[in-house]
């Protein structure tokens, strides 16, 4: 794209796919934004009626709204943590020359090809069931009292199952990464009398600042709208416990069939997941400069 | 101090050995060029020095002390790379403070040393620069900036000039001779290039297929090389080797002559030929002639002497610089 004719063909050939999605986002925007300003219940149809903000105040004023933005909040953070720590050890030990190495991979990356449903399912009735599962299992042999996931620490065991599905991510991305840094950087480091510890610091976790920002960046996206995990385990509860803004939003929309709310609930999680992007890319997007 | 010293090393990959026991001396203060053709195992060797690969047998001595074994962070020496290996995220005052600053030193004499190698270098205006936003040259001279800096006890360099266009190799070349020998640090510095080699080594040592072909000052390699190999690898334009019948009237299975010692001329004396290609450079004339029963020898003349391709030649070989070689290719000497 360096001349003038080439940047403006460019322009020209592009155009079809931006306005289709234009297109394909305005239309729902639009229409939320129509929903969101009506009182429209799926039990009483036909009967939609004007009520301006008023399902805005009435979703932002809930009690729920408050309880789920910090689950949502301490979830998406406990998250990114998991996986960005974990994930970063989990490379350096896959990128060492170890036996069956390509075997080891194929298995790290797996949970990432598992459906959100099925590995939720998985996790609740093989592994953290309080009389079936695993964990009760090697529990019960080591004599402690087994712990009832879902009922005890609800919002922990969300984040374990979540972590585990986003870790083969994180890993993967850090790993090619880490397969890029040359060599001779880290010769250079240790013929300068670095130990290994001051050469991961100082030469591999510089290294890797640039993919763990697109790690966080894209993790926080896809982790603000977990849903099915949530919905296939405890279902927002005990109480509000587990309840996130996507599944707050579900709530309202198809428990309390109130579509106004939901829509304009909808609309609050766009303006926050905006807050949320604004802030994360004046933290760490800085490290995505050339 | 940095008397470097080889005993029998060897070193093998698999079951490739790419090392075939290397004996060698490198004195203290002296500038030591590795050179021969690619893959022979000039980088190997001097990584083996650095500690960057085991050895699989032999000793090497750093000062009279057996390091084989020794962590490259506790030999004291400091290595140039040919890719030059700098910190990405580190400025240039970063990357020359890094040794430093792992050896524990207070931060003003950090600071101090720094600057006196930045001063040195000419990198004075780059000190706050991310290695990036240099040009080769001067990248080139960060790395080197980092390996004076802590003052080791040799300095070893992995073809540092390669990546520079040819004129700044040649700049550099002198800059590295100028400065090591003020430093008075032991150098040991591989190359593939014959001419870096023979204007920058107090000593070099050949190298070919792993093994040390030979190991002397640059005049004596040329004057009085050891074989064949050293004999072709060492001078521009390559030595002429001449087998057969003539060879054996000097009483050798092959005798070689350079360029410039064989005497071109349209008519005179010597083996006469037709010239194949000439190569007008100006200042010399290289000519290439194809003679019968003997092949295609190379002569060089000083200044132009009026002969171009398609001409016929007469070349008279300076019987004192005739080099005799046995069918081992080892040189005889009379
Ligand atoms: N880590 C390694 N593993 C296997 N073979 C290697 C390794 N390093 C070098 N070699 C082999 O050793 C030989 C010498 O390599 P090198 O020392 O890099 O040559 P040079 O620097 O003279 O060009 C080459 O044939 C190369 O393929
Ligand atoms: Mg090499």
């Amino acid at each position: 794209m360096a001349t003038e004719q080439t940047r403006g063909l460019g322009r020209i050939l592009i155009a079809p796919a931006v306005i289709a999605l234009f297109v394909w986002m305005i239309v729902p925007l639009v229409m939320t934004i129509y929903f969101s300003t009506l009182d429209y219940n799926l039990l009483n149809p036909g009967s939609e009626s004007f009520v301006g903000l008023e399902n805005y105040f009435y979703f932002l004023t809930d009690p729920a709204f408050l309880a789920s933005l910090q689950n949502t909040l301490v979830l998406v953070g406990s998250v990114l943590a998991i996986t960005v720590v974990v994930g970063t050890l989990v490379a350096l030990l896959l990128d060492q020359a170890v036996i069956g190495r390509s075997i080891v991979r194929l298995m790290v990356i797996a949970p990432f090809f598992v459906m959100p449903t099925v590995s939720a399912l998985v996790w609740k009735n093989l592994l953290m069931h309080p009389v079936s599962g695993l964990f009760a299992w090697i529990a019960t042999s080591l004599g402690l009292r087994p712990i009832d996931w879902f009922a005890e620490a609800p919002l922990l065991a969300i984040i374990l199952i979540v972590a585990w599905q986003w870790l083969p991510f994180a890993t993967l991305i850090l790993l090619t990464a880490l397969q890029s840094l040359d060599e001779e950087q880290k010769e250079a480091a240790e013929m300068d009398g670095a130990r290994a510890f001051s050469t991961f610091f100082h030469i591999t976790l510089q290294h890797l600042a640039r993919p763990i920002t697109v790690v966080i960046l894209i993790e926080t996206i896809f982790l603000q709208t977990v849903f099915a995990e949530i919905y296939v385990t405890t279902g927002g509860g005990p109480g509000l416990q587990t309840t996130n803004i996507a599944f707050l939003i579900y709530s309202q929309a198809l428990i309390q069939f109130d579509v106004g709310t939901a829509s304009a609930g909808g609309l609050v999680a766009v303006v926050l997941a905006n807050i949320v992007a604004f802030f994360l890319v004046r933290i760490v997007g800085r490290n995505l400069e050339a | 101090m940095g008397r470097i010293t080889l005993e029998g090393v060897r070193k093998s990959f698999a079951s490739h050995l790419i090392i075939q026991g290397a004996d060698l001396d490198i004195e203290d203060g002296s500038f030591v060029v590795f050179v021969g053709p690619s893959g022979c195992g000039k980088t190997t060797l001097l990584r083996l020095i650095a500690g960057l690969e085991d050895v699989s047998d032999g000793r090497i001595l750093i000062d009279g002390a057996n390091v084989v074994g020794v962590p490259p962070s506790k030999r004291g020496l400091s290595m140039v790379f040919q890719s030059y290996a700098l910190y990405p995220h580190m400025s240039v005052r970063g990357n020359i403070a890094f040794g430093l600053k792992m050896a524990g030193l207070p931060k003003s004499e950090i600071d101090r040393k720094v600057e006196a190698a930045a001063a040195t270098l000419n990198l004075t205006p780059y000190l706050d620069r991310k290695p990036r936003e240099l040009s080769g040259g001067q990248r080139q001279r960060v790395a080197i900036g980092r390996a004076i800096v802590r003052e080791p006890k040799a300095f070893l360099f992995d073809e540092p000039l390669s990546n520079l266009d040819a004129a700044l190799r040649v700049q550099m070349r002198l800059e590295v001779t100028r400065l090591q020998r003020q430093l008075a640090t032991t150098a040991v510095y591989v190359t593939h290039d014959q001419v870096e080699a023979m204007t920058m080594a107090d000593r070099i040592v050949v190298l070919n297929a792993g093994r040390i072909e030979q190991y002397g000052s640059p005049l004596e390699l040329y004057e009085r090389p050891a074989n064949v190999f050293v004999a072709g690898f060492i001078g521009s334009p390559r030595m002429n080797f001449i087998g057969n019948e003539s060879a054996k009237r000097y009483g050798a299975a092959t005798i070689g002559v350079r360029p410039e010692h064989i005497k071109a001329s349209r008519d005179g004396e010597g083996w006469e030929g037709v010239v194949t290609d000439a190569e007008h450079l100006g200042s010399d004339t290289f000519l290439h002639v194809d003679i019968a029963g003997i092949g295609n020898l190379t002569a060089r003349s000083i200044g132009e002497i009026g002969l171009s391709a398609g001409d016929r030649a007469h070349l008279l070989p300076d019987p004192a610089h005739i080099h005799r070689f046995d069918a081992d290719g080892k040189a005889l000497h009379a």
